[in-house]
């Protein structure tokens, strides 16, 4: 049973809990705030923390200055596409792993891991070459291919434990049932494990989305998503903070809705599936 | 129909071989218990008649027709899991419409026999629930419902109470004994309980490291158990063995006699001091110290048996209740 | 425990994952490893369709005798080191504290991740302008405040201010993974060692953190994966500058800057090199772990 505790007790953790989440949060916190300030506002010092006439003026700018939407949809079609595919391919592998382990399954589990261990600076050049000569480069389909072997290793992962967690012997009560292996992955063990499902793919979007090497180093224009458009705030003219806060909330904001909104799942997929 | 006849099959997980060369026929609409201690192999025994195993040689036939190399799905076979393995993301209904389902029969029939099966389980008010909001006896009648519409060649149940309380256990098992005189359908059950294999079973497998020790009815297991193993395995409280002197006079190396074929006699040729008393109330079992024979007697004695601890007395043993074995454990006569 | 039909399954459902991963991994692992023993400045006129010239193992010798390698191998095992143990100090240290009983602990959970959500190029710019800019950045008009001179954060303590970048997007991680094991924890062994007269600190060392081992574990291994390819946070803050120089993005410059595809390739391979000995070391310690 869980011990009381004294109301004292509670107010100290409370307030230091508050504090830290505050202090963590702030910086997240201050970029939405000037984002609704003037330029003027926002390197005012002392530094305005309510008090100011809020405008949305600066995300007219922005959208202006550089297409929002565009980058938006690419950001969409990449993190979604890349793990839809991951998943796909990602799920009989980890079925296979799971119910049928063999001596080797351990090896190649971290074999796949190791994979991402691979600098990716070491490759960038020749994934250039491929992508140059196959008409690739600056297309979304490359920029999802590449992700989604970025990911896979993290996706076999995540699903593998999540499978693992399912009694094989419900897979072969479905056997006995007359089940074959289609039967058995899509109708017994697929709807067991959505709530897997779901953190992994909430977790691979996330990291799809602010993926920043490939995604600045393969696309130029047509296919640039979300890290392009803000990477394009760092030259110069990106002293002008309203408006950079106004393009990085613009950025962030679709991931941290869907943070939000699916606060459960995402916080079992932080965690990788790695710790119950 | 559900003749399973078992010819010379082996199993080997690596070196280890889990189950040597074994035979055995199962009948017909026989019900067979499969009963060992844990590690003996009647469930590895059980999941080569299903399918989910391999044989490493050997040949197993359903109704005459080799099955060794058919996957689960295609044996006719159902089966009931220790965990009752129930689909915990469907309702009561489509976990025991699943099968059906996976055979391709038309919704009419599905529905038809769902319901029929739910009747005669008692289910029908819960077919639209999920698994998670079932109590373990309805659990386990879910598994078997999901068993039976399929009306299969024969039922594998494997150790299917072992999670259920003492009391749900005893209904259970009287439910499953019905149901087998209702279907007259073949099945193997396999237990590490010998009260259920001698309650239920029409013919008992004793097994012992993969090795068939007796096969037969319970009766004769309990009558004449062939050797040391069974006899101590069938029965209980367990049969008390004697070995030296006394088991020499009646020409063995070790003789055997149940609790219930002692007599307290004062003239009785054995002399203890009674232990601890189990009073059950129909019946008493002594722990007698002390006799020279055995570290421990038990004895069964009435129920209302004025013995008490530490009290000396006398006993007999029924002679012609009197197992006797060979140095080999084997039965002699 | 299965049947020969379903390992043939598992082998042909568990192909396409192994040959995708196998495939990105050696194409473009041997087309570096070539590159790395050929001369090839496409800016000077070289291109693989006249042919490169093979100069053996000089791009390898040239690329290690630089002046710039060694700081940035040690750049990169400082910035990993650093990130990794502020994030598991603090990461404990947090999950200790949001394992307490307190109001409103759905709330301050979410703040607490949110910076994970943030994308590299966004927290980094935003840390590199609002932040630490010498003249108009928050923490300037703190120092201002107090009455002390403003510090050029990312010229004069660029490297620190990089890990403290970093920290700040993956201590969510590793606070989550180390609240979840706490909160594994099985309270009765506390309140055992509580009876036999360990004191607070005592009960961490001896129950909570050998608990902990195997998250620990975990945020290490993940967060290195990630750690050892950082890239966005430098490009968008220092551009590898004052001491920023990562092994990663020395390797980009002479990729991306220089054009020097083999030399870039060299190192590149010397990348993968100490890529690979992080790699073994750290899954020793996992598979071990991994086997509970």
């Amino acid at each position: 049973m869980a011990r009381s505790i004294t109301p004292r007790r509670k107010i100290l953790t409370t307030a230091a809990a508050w504090a830290v989440g505050i202090l963590i949060f702030f910086p997240i916190y201050w970029t939405i705030l000037t984002s609704f300030k003037t330029e003027a506002q926002a390197i005012n010092d002392p530094p305005l923390f309510l008090f100011f006439d809020w405008t949305l003026e600066n995300y007219s700018v922005v959208q202006e200055r550089s297409d929002y939407m565009r980058f938006l949809w690419n950001s969409l079609i990449v993190a979604g596409g890349s793990t839809l595919l991951g998943i796909l391919v990602a799920v009989p592998a980890a079925w296979s792993m799971a119910f049928v382990p063999s001596r080797r399954t351990k090896d190649v589990l971290l074999w796949m891991l190791s994979t991402k261990m691979l600098p990716a600076v070491g490759v960038l050049y020749p994934i250039s070459l491929i992508f140059v000569r196959f008409g690739l480069l600056d297309t979304r389909a490359g920029l999802i291919a590449v992700l989604m072997l970025v990911n896979l290793p993290i996706i076999v992962w995540m699903l593998y434990t999540y499978f693992k967690e399912i009694p094989g012997e419900i897979l072969e009560a479905a056997r006995m049932d007359g089940a074959g292996l289609k039967e058995e992955i899509l109708h017994v063990l697929t709807p067991m494990a959505v709530p897997g499902i779901a953190s992994t793919i909430l977790l691979n979007v996330i990291l799809a989305w602010n993926e920043a090497f490939w995604t600045l180093n393969l696309t130029a224009a047509k296919a640039a998503p979300l890290t392009a458009f803000i990477a394009s705030y760092s030259s110069p003219e990106g002293l002008f903070f309203a408006k950079l806060s106004a393009a990085s909330t613009m950025a962030i904001a679709p991931i941290l809705i869907l943070g939000w909104f699916s606060q459960k799942q995402l916080v079992r997929g932080l965690t990788f599936g790695a710790v119950k | 129909m559900g003749r399973i006849a078992l010819n010379g099959v082996t199993k080997s997980f690596g070196v280890t071989e889990v189950i040597p060369p074994l035979d055995l026929v199962i009948e017909d609409g026989e019900f067979t218990v499969f009963v060992g201690p844990s590690g003996c192999g009647k469930s590895t025994l059980l999941r080569l008649i299903a399918g989910l195993e391999d044989t490493t040689s050997g040949r197993i036939e359903i109704d005459g027709v080799d099955a060794t190399g058919t996957p689960p799905a295609k044996r006719g076979l159902a089966m009931v899991f220790q965990s009752y393995a129930l689909y915990p993301h469907m309702s009561v209904r489509r976990n025991i419409a699943f099968p059906l389902r996976m055979a391709g029969l038309d919704r009419a029939e599905i529905d038809r026999r769902v319901t029929e099966a739910a009747s005669a389980l008692n289910l029908t008010d819960h077919l639209d629930r999920r698994p998670g909001q079932l109590s373990g006896g309805q659990r386990q009648r879910v598994a078997i419902g999901r068993a039976i519409v399929r009306e299969p060649a024969a039922f594998l149940f494997d150790e299917p109470l072992s999670n259920l309380d003492a009391a749900l256990r005893v209904g259970m098992r009287i439910e499953i004994s019905e149901l087998h005189g209702r279907l007259a359908t073949t099945m193997i059950y396999v237990t590490h309980d010998q009260v259920e294999a001698m309650t239920m079973a029409d013919r008992i497998v004793v097994l012992r490291a993969g090795l068939i020790e007796q096969v037969g009815s319970p009766l004769e297991l309990y009558r004449e158990p062939r050797n040391l193993f069974v006899a101590g395995f069938i029965g209980s409280p367990r049969m008390n063995f004697i070995d030296g002197a006394s088991a020499r006079e009646h020409g063995a190396a070790t003789i055997g006699v149940r609790p219930e074929h002692i007599e307290i006699d004062p003239d009785g040729p054995w002399e203890g001091r009674i232990g601890i008393g189990e009073h059950l109330g129909s019946d008493t079992f002594l722990r007698v110290h002390d006799t020279g024979l055995a570290d421990t007697l038990t004895v069964r004695a009435g129920g209302e048996v004025g013995l008490k601890t530490g009290a000396r007395a006398r006993f007999r043993p029924m002679p012609d209740k009197i197992h006797r074995f060979d140095e080999g454990g084997a039965r002699i006569g | 425990m299965a049947t020969k039909s379903s390992r043939s399954a598992a082998r042909v459902m568990l192909a396409p994952a192994v040959i995708l991963l196998l495939g990105w991994m050696l194409v473009p692992l041997t087309m570096t490893l070539f590159f790395s023993f050929k001369k090839y400045l496409p800016l000077r006129g070289d291109s693989l369709e006249r042919g490169l010239d093979w100069v053996g193992f000089a791009n390898y010798a040239r690329f290690i005798s630089s002046s710039s390698f060694w700081p940035s191998v040690q750049t990169t095992l400082v910035m990993v080191g650093c990130v990794l143990a502020v994030t598991v100090v603090l990461g404990i240290l947090l999950a200790l504290l949001l394992d307490q009983p307190f109001w409103g602990r759905g709330v301050v959970r979410i703040l607490v991740i949110a910076p994970f959500f943030v994308m590299p190029t966004v927290s980094a710019l935003v840390w590199k302008n609002m932040f630490m800019d010498p003249v108009n950045g928050l923490l300037a008009h703190l120092w201002r405040f107090f009455g002390a001179e403003p510090v050029s954060w990312l010229s004069d303590a660029s490297l620190a201010s990089v890990i403290m970048i970093v920290s700040w997007q993956w201590l969510p991680f590793a606070t989550l993974i180390l609240l979840t094991a706490i909160q594994s924890l099985d309270s009765e062994q506390l309140e055992a060692a509580e009876m036999d007269g360990a004191p607070a600190l005592g009960r961490f060392a001896h129950i909570i953190l050998p608990h902990l081992g195997r998250a620990i574990t975990i945020v290490i291994l993940i967060q290195t994966i990630f750690l050892l390819s950082i890239f966005a946070e430098i490009f968008v803050t220092t551009g590898g500058a004052f001491g920023t120089r990562t092994l990663t993005y020395l390797i980009f410059q002479r990729v991306v800057d220089s054009q020097n595809i083999g030399l870039g390739s060299a190192g590149g391979v010397y990348a993968i090199i100490l890529a690979n000995i992080v790699a073994i070391f750290l899954m020793r310690i996992v598979g071990k772990n991994l086997d509970r």
